[in-house]
């Protein structure tokens, strides 16, 4: 009984019954299948994270959102006040996330490849497109960049998943695709 | 033998009394905070039911702080404490080495537990139990868990110290038993928990006093999560080994194969550690190399690890049960199981939430990939409630059902309405766990108090489907709280009022065997020395299938959201 | 349930009960061996490794 000590002085060469045997030669062989998945779906799925970042402080990453807000601002989000930006395919686009609000509001197009960069200026937040369900740590003082390819045209909401205090049900951004 | 034992009229262990002082108290420590925790958990359950909302927001992130800590940290791991001298002194007959230091430890750890909790209630210290930096609590907050996690440092030498004499005093001959090795897997893995909790938590508590300027964010959630999740890898080797040890006590079971059995836990200690690299598979900076490794527990071997348990350990039952003579078809041996009995319904439910529910769920989510389209949703408790509430906490509730009886050598309060408990907790939990998955594959956050984004400038719809499951999520969690707060009546009321057990007559049987033994079951395989476990094979590949199933399907997905590269 | 004492293997002290016990078996009958080998290897295929990665993220120009 497994609250007694083993009967056998040696356990260690008693035969194993030929269920056991079976049952531990397919789980491993699934094991190893999930194993292979991961680097499987790198050379060929189109969803990985890139691991590209930088160290950043705040302010520069500050800077270099809103010179890019400055540069491609289109309107401005309802009477939100926060501007709208629309950079062109392919560019390096500046979100940021802060005590409690995404900035800027994005305008992408449909099937156009964008370099995502995504920051914080103060807490950890967490970046959720949805109804897509993308979620992506953020950290401050770290520059994270994420190749991104919108599908389809819609409204997506970006909420924050990562409790950052008392308006963290408030923080919620947005992404146009065109 | 000195006075300082004695023997159980239930199982003839030689019981040393400190020992078993020191295993009550624990034990009903641990049950008070499960009480305390549960009814935080209703209230966060409710309050995140949007038709009833319960608290206001700033309660709310104070109730989920405490939530957090006082179930996952001091209910589990309190009685932890108590299977750790349990299975060491008891199992092996032995003394407990230093039972001054144990009384040490459980003061340390209750009051470390009582500190965090007053910082808690105080209102400043709302920063989840993860307290991920630059959010920062009070000091007492990070101090009371140093000092929780020093006593259990010093419960876990204890152990590691009582095995030993136990050894070299010849209380035991050979082996440990299994259950003691899983308590020794379980124990080990502590060791490394509570040194990388100190490793970070002792600095975090330096910087909240002002004493050190910065913490880096990403060294911090790596460091963090060698404890935050190698805690819960302690929880499964302990429920595991809690399984082993209810097969045992309910049917006589013994291990298919302690080679194998022990074999698994071995892979555990190599490898069960690693999956922290879980929560960072979104973060950036980390390479993909040391996530798959990492995430994968190198190769998935812990998993393997885990589908061996999962066979094993029904497989015991069903060889015991079929030695019996319940021999009939694949099933007979599950059918006449003491369903009835709420040490074997328990136990049965964890195995089977744990492996359907939490098992298959936290693979899925912890797929480097596939973690994209899960992490911080709701999902992740959704998958933690499987493992730890309807896994660990339901398996030390079964086990408790034999453990406070035998102990304290009483009658259970109330007998009857204990038949139904664990279905009540169980089930409730199961749905509460399958409710909370279902809403994070919407996209519902965790930790969120508002999702229909009232307060907010910009807004999200989240669908209708998203409002009903955190509704039932709701409903489900009133049953499994109305389950829970009836074992803890169940397990105070047998301690202060249940009546004294009439000692047996005789020394308990072995249990004997109504029919005749079949012919296989001289084979010498194994240490059940029996024959092969047909029906817990089908069962175990009814497991694999649904397990292949939604790992796939959940690939289908991912692969339909944007482009990421 | 009988009493555990009674069906204990014979003591594997005095050599000359049999063959010796196997290598896998001495290494799970080792506690503090397994403690050693269980916290050595997260720390350094874990944590260290995850610490020498963030120290290697390059500043952004
Ligand atoms: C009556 C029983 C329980 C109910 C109704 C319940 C319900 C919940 C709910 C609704 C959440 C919140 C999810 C969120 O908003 O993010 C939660 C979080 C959590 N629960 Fe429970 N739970 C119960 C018991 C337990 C037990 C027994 C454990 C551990 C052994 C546990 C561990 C946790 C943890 C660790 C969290 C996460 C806290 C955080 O995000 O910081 N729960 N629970
Ligand atoms: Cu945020
Ligand atoms: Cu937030």
């Amino acid at each position: 009984m497994a609250i007694f000590p083993p009967k056998e002085r040696i356990w260690w060469n008693t035969p194993v019954e030929k269920t056991e045997v079976m049952w531990v030669t397919i789980a491993l062989i699934w094991a190893l299948v999930m194993f292979f998945m991961m680097p499987y779906w790198h050379l060929t799925g189109d969803q990985n994270l890139s691991n590209e970042a930088y160290k950043i402080s705040a302010d520069a990453y500050a800077e270099k959102t809103e010179k890019m807000a400055a540069l491609y601002k289109v309107r401005e989000e309802g009477d939100t006040g926060i501007p709208v930006v629309a950079p062109p395919a392919g560019s390096d686009v500046y979100m940021l996330g802060r005590l409690w609000e995404w900035w800027p509001v994005l305008e992408l197009e449909a099937g156009k490849t964008y370099r995502l960069h995504l920051s914080s200026l103060d807490w950890q937040h967490g970046f959720s497109l949805l109804p897509e369900n993308i979620n992506i740590q953020v950290h401050p003082d770290y520059e994270m960049v994420v190749t991104v390819t919108p599908k389809n045209p819609g409204e997506y909401g970006i909420v924050c998943n990562e409790f950052c205090g008392a308006g963290h049900h408030t923080m919620v951004g947005k992404i146009y695709v065109k | 033998m000195s006075n300082d034992f004695r023997t159980c009229p239930d199982t003839g262990f030689k019981i040393h009394l400190p020992a078993d002082k020191l295993i009550k108290w624990n034990a009903v420590t641990a049950i008070v905070f499960l009480l305390i925790g549960g009814i935080f958990g209703l209230l966060v359950a409710l309050t995140r039911w949007p038709a009833v909302h319960i608290l206001p927001p700033d309660l709310f992130y104070l109730a989920l702080t405490a939530h957090g800590l006082d179930v996952l940290l001091v209910w589990v791991i309190f009685f932890e404490i108590a299977l750790l001298y349990f299975t060491s002194a008891v199992l092996l007959n032995a003394r407990l080495v230093g039972p001054k230091l144990g009384w040490l430890a459980y003061v340390l750890m209750l009051g470390g537990a009582l500190m965090t909790n007053v910082a808690v209630l105080r209102g400043d210290s709302s920063v989840m139990f993860t307290s991920y930096v630059p959010m920062q609590a009070a000091p007492d907050f990070y101090l009371g868990i140093i000092l929780f996690a020093v006593g259990a440092l010093i419960g876990c030498g204890l152990f590691f110290a009582t095995i030993i004499v136990a050894k070299k005093e010849r209380t035991y001959e050979g082996s440990i038993p299994l259950v003691t090795f899983g308590a020794l897997t379980a124990a080990i893995i502590a060791v490394f928990t509570i040194l990388a909790g100190a490793a970070i938590l002792v600095p975090t508590l330096f910087w909240s006093m002002g004493l050190i300027a910065h913490i880096d964010t990403l060294m911090y959630k790596v460091v963090w999560w060698a404890m935050g999740h190698s805690s819960q890898q302690i929880n499964v080797a302990a429920h595991i080994a809690v399984w082993y040890a209810i097969a045992a006590i309910l049917f006589g079971a013994k291990p298919l194969s302690e080679k194998v059995s022990r074999f698994a836990f071995l892979l555990y200690i190599l490898f069960l550690q690693l999956a922290s690299a879980h929560h960072l598979l979104v973060e950036p900076g980390l390479s993909s190399e040391y996530k798959i490794f990492n995430t994968s527990y190198a190769l998935y071997l812990a998993v393997l690890a885990s589908m061996i348990h999962g066979l094993t350990v029904p497989g015991a039952v069903e060889a015991a049960q079929r030695k019996k003579g319940f021999n009939k078809g694949l099933f007979e041996w599950l059918r006449k199981a003491p369903w009835g009995n709420p040490v074997f319904s328990g136990f049965a439910m964890s195995v089977v939430f744990f492996g359907f529910l939490g098992g298959i769920s936290g693979v899925m989510m912890g797929t480097e990939q596939l973690n994209i389209i899960i992490h911080n949703t709701i999902y992740v408790p959704g998958h933690f409630h499987a493992t730890v509430v309807t896994g660990t906490t339901l398996a030390f509730m079964a086990l408790s059902y034999w453990l406070v009886p035998t102990l304290w050598q009483k009658e259970l309060f109330l007998p009857g309405i204990a038949k139904w408990q664990p279905y009540l907790f169980g089930i409730g939990m199961a749905l509460v766990s399958t409710f909370m998955m279902g809403a994070g594959t919407l996209g519902v956050p965790r930790r969120h108090w508002d999702i229909s984004f009232a307060d907010a400038a910009m807004g999200f719809d989240f669908p209708a489907a998203a409002y009903l499951m955190m509704g039932l999520n709701g409903i489900s969690a009133i049953v499994a709280a109305l389950g829970a707060m009836i074992f803890i009546i169940n397990m105070v009321g047998t301690l202060l009022l249940g009546k004294d057990k009439v000692p047996a007559a005789a020394a308990p049987e072995e249990p004997v065997a109504p029919a005749a033994p079949p012919a296989s079951a001289a084979t010498s395989y194994g240490s059940a020395g029996t024959m092969e476990v047909p029906g817990t094979f089908v069962l175990a590949l009814i497991f694999l299938v649904s397990f292949i199933l939604y790992y796939f399907v959940n690939w289908k997905y991912l692969a339909s959201v944007w482009g990421l590269s | 349930m009988a009493d555990p004492g009674t069906g204990a293997p014979p003591p594997e002290t005095g050599g000359d009960t049999g063959e010796p016990i196997p290598f896998m078996q001495q290494l799970l009958d080792n506690p503090l061996l397994l403690l050693f080998i269980g916290v050595v290897s997260p720390t350094v295929l874990y944590i260290l490794w995850g610490l020498m990665e963030i120290v290697a993220i390059p500043m952004a120009q």
